[in-house]
């Protein structure tokens, strides 16, 4: 176990240098920064001051090795726009996405399963089949476009919610959260359910073909000998049953609700971490960018890492195999 | 028919299968060759070759689904399905000639027109804007159908180049083994530890927009999706008796991989592409809508939604409404023709 987990704790190290040599030097072709960051009625001798401060003026090596040096030491360098440090920039606008995905996920459990349980008990009538045709509109829905209607129908025809912005926050645990004001929470539902849907409809179909594989077990017909109402049967015999593997691909899609809720935040003006790398990325904002790619890589490398912990720990083929090479 | 003149018959007639099979590859080889040319730009206003286009698109679709028609159309929701899809590639084939002005020629657009509500007339009283205009009085409907072919061919050819670069990379690695296969295996498990959404946001970041920046973006992000699968594929197929069969005939390692293995990894690849060109389209729009995807001189239905929304809040909602309406259509017909194609195809559920 020890040796695996060595393993791939050396391979995380490798895929986070590869990485940040892509993201280096990809962020490097980006524009050229000093246009946006110098008036142009500039004097030549302001702008080469300037250079020389953010360090433009070193051949790209040079600025490649002092950026390494800088990130071993937790310093991915200073925002450009907001004249603060770029992880502490990134750290403080971090609760705001993940609560929202957070919440995107309950609502998409909260959606997902009762229609998937429902869909696999009627899997060949009507109801089933239109619950699954009516999951292929959830794949299908582009996720901007889906904000954009709800905006429409519930932010200007009805009027119910607010359409933008994250409403009134409070300290939790040092942490700024929407979710525990009745305002804030009033602006994460449009935004939680336009992220919710995409999933939703995933977890439709997994609890769809849970279901369908649960009822022919020999537990449901013991349950139904001994009498019990079907809506017993499938509330708490089926459903304890197909939870475990939902639980599991909710758990690894979290990364990519993180991911997802760049466009999400765009459209709902969340001031998350993915509206500030779009508004970054228009700004070219460089350090930023880097920043978040690096941290987003960091993310995804620990969410896999776990993974793949979690299956050894249940597989004990994966770890033979893994021991042996 | 006598007993006597079967035998002439039989021998005249080309047998069905292999009819379908001579007009698959003509369809193939026309559908290629009409790409090719429009993309070059030299065919761009040629009639003939987009009807070519949609004629050898209709005869591979059916060719696909040669004997198996009665099974694809069991459910009402194919028919729908089937019927909007093509609808829509028709209009987009076609939309010069169907879109009532010219979007993007500025001499046909009159500012005076700006930001029209649906059903309205122009300025000067001779065309009716039924789904409204934008703010620079463009039509929205010929932007959409304009905006759709963008949309399509935009991730069409993506697909299609992702697909070839991952089938020669998955058989490579299927047919190496070894050390190269660990390589590459753990190079496209790399690549799709990472959402594509994110990867294609930070390419088109680093290349700027353009048409055919989003093609490399596009297949770049989906390049090792196809590896994947025709590894898989591969790996089974290589182990069937045709191929030792190849091999004991002593055929060169080109051919048994070109000539037998090949053709034999395609079929689970059409059904995987279809969907894939749907989370395509979606990709792309998305990308245009964030600012990063295609240009503004030529936008697909992403960009337009984009264009639209900044007008959105005020109540004028026909700018965006009907491009996402045709990105829904398009995107769902696709994914529900492909739904239909897996469970036509898939051998596995053949009961």
């Amino acid at each position: 176990m020890l040796v695996f987990l060595l393993r791939r704790l050396a391979q995380s190290v490798f895929v986070l240098i590869a990485m940040m040599i892509v993201v280096f030097f990809g962020v490097y072709m980006v524009g050229n920064p000093v246009d946006i960051l110098i008036s142009p009625d500039a004097t030549p001798r302001e702008i080469e001051e300037t250079m020389a401060r953010f360090g433009f003026d070193q051949p790209v090596h040079i600025q490649f090795l002092s950026f390494v040096g800088n990130a071993l030491q937790g310093d991915l360098g200073r925002s450009f726009v907001h004249g603060e440090s770029a992880v502490s920039l990134i750290l403080s606008y971090m609760p705001a996405t993940l609560e929202l995905a957070l919440l995107g996920l309950i609502f998409s459990v909260l959606i997902g399963v009762p229609l998937g349980v429902y869909a696999g008990y009627k899997a060949d009538r009507w109801q089933g089949r239109a619950i699954m045709t009516g999951s292929i509109f959830g794949f299908s829905l582009p996720n901007f476009w889906v904000g954009m209607l709800f905006i429409l129908i519930f932010a200007v025809e009805l009027r119910w919610l607010p359409s933008t912005g994250r409403g009134d926050t409070v300290e939790v645990l040092g942490l700024r959260l929407s979710i525990f004001t009745a305002d804030g929470l009033s602006h994460m539902i449009l935004p939680a359910l336009t992220l919710a849907l995409y999933k939703a409809s995933l977890v439709t179909r997994l609890a769809r073909a849970g279901t369908q594989e649960a009822l022919m077990q020999d537990y449901v017909k013991f349950a139904r000998a001994k009498g019990l109402s079907e809506t017993r049967i499938l509330v708490v015999h089926v459903l304890k049953n197909i939870m475990i593997p939902i639980i599991t691909v909710l758990g690894l899609e979290l990364g990519s609700m993180i991911a997802f809720a760049v466009v999400t935040e765009t459209v709902f003006a969340w001031p998350g971490m993915g509206k500030l790398l779009i508004d970054s990325i228009l700004t070219l904002d460089r350090p930023v960018i880097v920043a978040y790619l690096m941290l987003t890589v960091i993310i995804f490398i620990v969410i896999n890492l776990i993974v793949d912990v979690i299956y050894t720990l249940l597989d004990p083929r994966v770890r033979v195999k893994g021991e042996a090479a | 028919m006598s007993v006597t003149d079967q035998p002439v018959a039989t021998a005249i007639a080309v047998d069905p299968g292999k009819r379908w099979r001579i007009a698959r590859t003509v369809a193939g080889v026309a559908v290629l060759g009409a790409l090719a040319l429009l993309f070059s730009g030299f065919g761009v206003a040629s009639f003939a070759v987009r009807v070519v286009l949609l004629v050898g698109l209709v005869v591979l679709a059916a060719g696909l689904l040669q004997g198996r028609m009665h099974k694809f159309f069991s459910s009402p929701s194919a028919y729908v399905a089937t019927a909007c899809l093509l609808l829509l590639v028709i209009l987009a084939i076609f939309a010069t000639e169907i879109s009532p002005q010219n979007p993007y020629d500025l001499r046909q657009l009159d500012i005076m027109d700006g930001r029209q509500p649906p059903g309205s007339t122009n300025f000067s009283g001779t065309m009716t804007y039924h789904l409204g205009t934008d703010e620079q009085g463009r039509d929205i409907w010929s932007g959409i159908l304009y905006g759709l072919r963008v949309s399509l061919s935009v991730s069409i050819v993506a697909t299609l180049i992702a697909m070839a670069i991952g089938v020669v990379v998955g058989i490579y690695a299927a047919w190496a083994g070894g050390r190269i296969e660990a390589v590459l295996m753990r190079i496209v498990d790399f690549q799709l530890s990472f959402p594509s959404i994110l990867v294609a946001l930070m390419l088109m970041a680093a290349f700027g927009r353009g048409l055919d920046k989003i093609v490399i973006a596009l297949v770049i992000v989906q390049w090792a999706y196809y590896a994947r699968t025709v590894r898989g594929t591969a790996l089974s197929e290589t182990r069937k008796e045709y191929i030792d069969a190849a091999r004991g005939l002593g055929l060169p390692d080109w051919r048994i991989v070109f000539g037998h293995l090949l053709p034999n990894c395609i079929p689970p690849l059409i059904v995987i592409s279809t969907v894939q060109v749907a989370n395509t389209i979606v990709l792309e729009s998305s990308l245009s809508f964030l600012g990063v995807g295609v240009p503004i001189t030529q936008p697909s239905l992403g960009l337009l939604i984009a264009n639209g929304y900044d007008y959105m809040l005020s109540g004028q909602y026909w700018m965006s409404m009907y491009p996402g309406v045709a990105l829904l259509a398009i995107v769902a017909s696709i994914n529900m023709v492909g739904d239909r194609l897996r469970d036509t195809l898939n051998p596995r559920l053949t009961r």
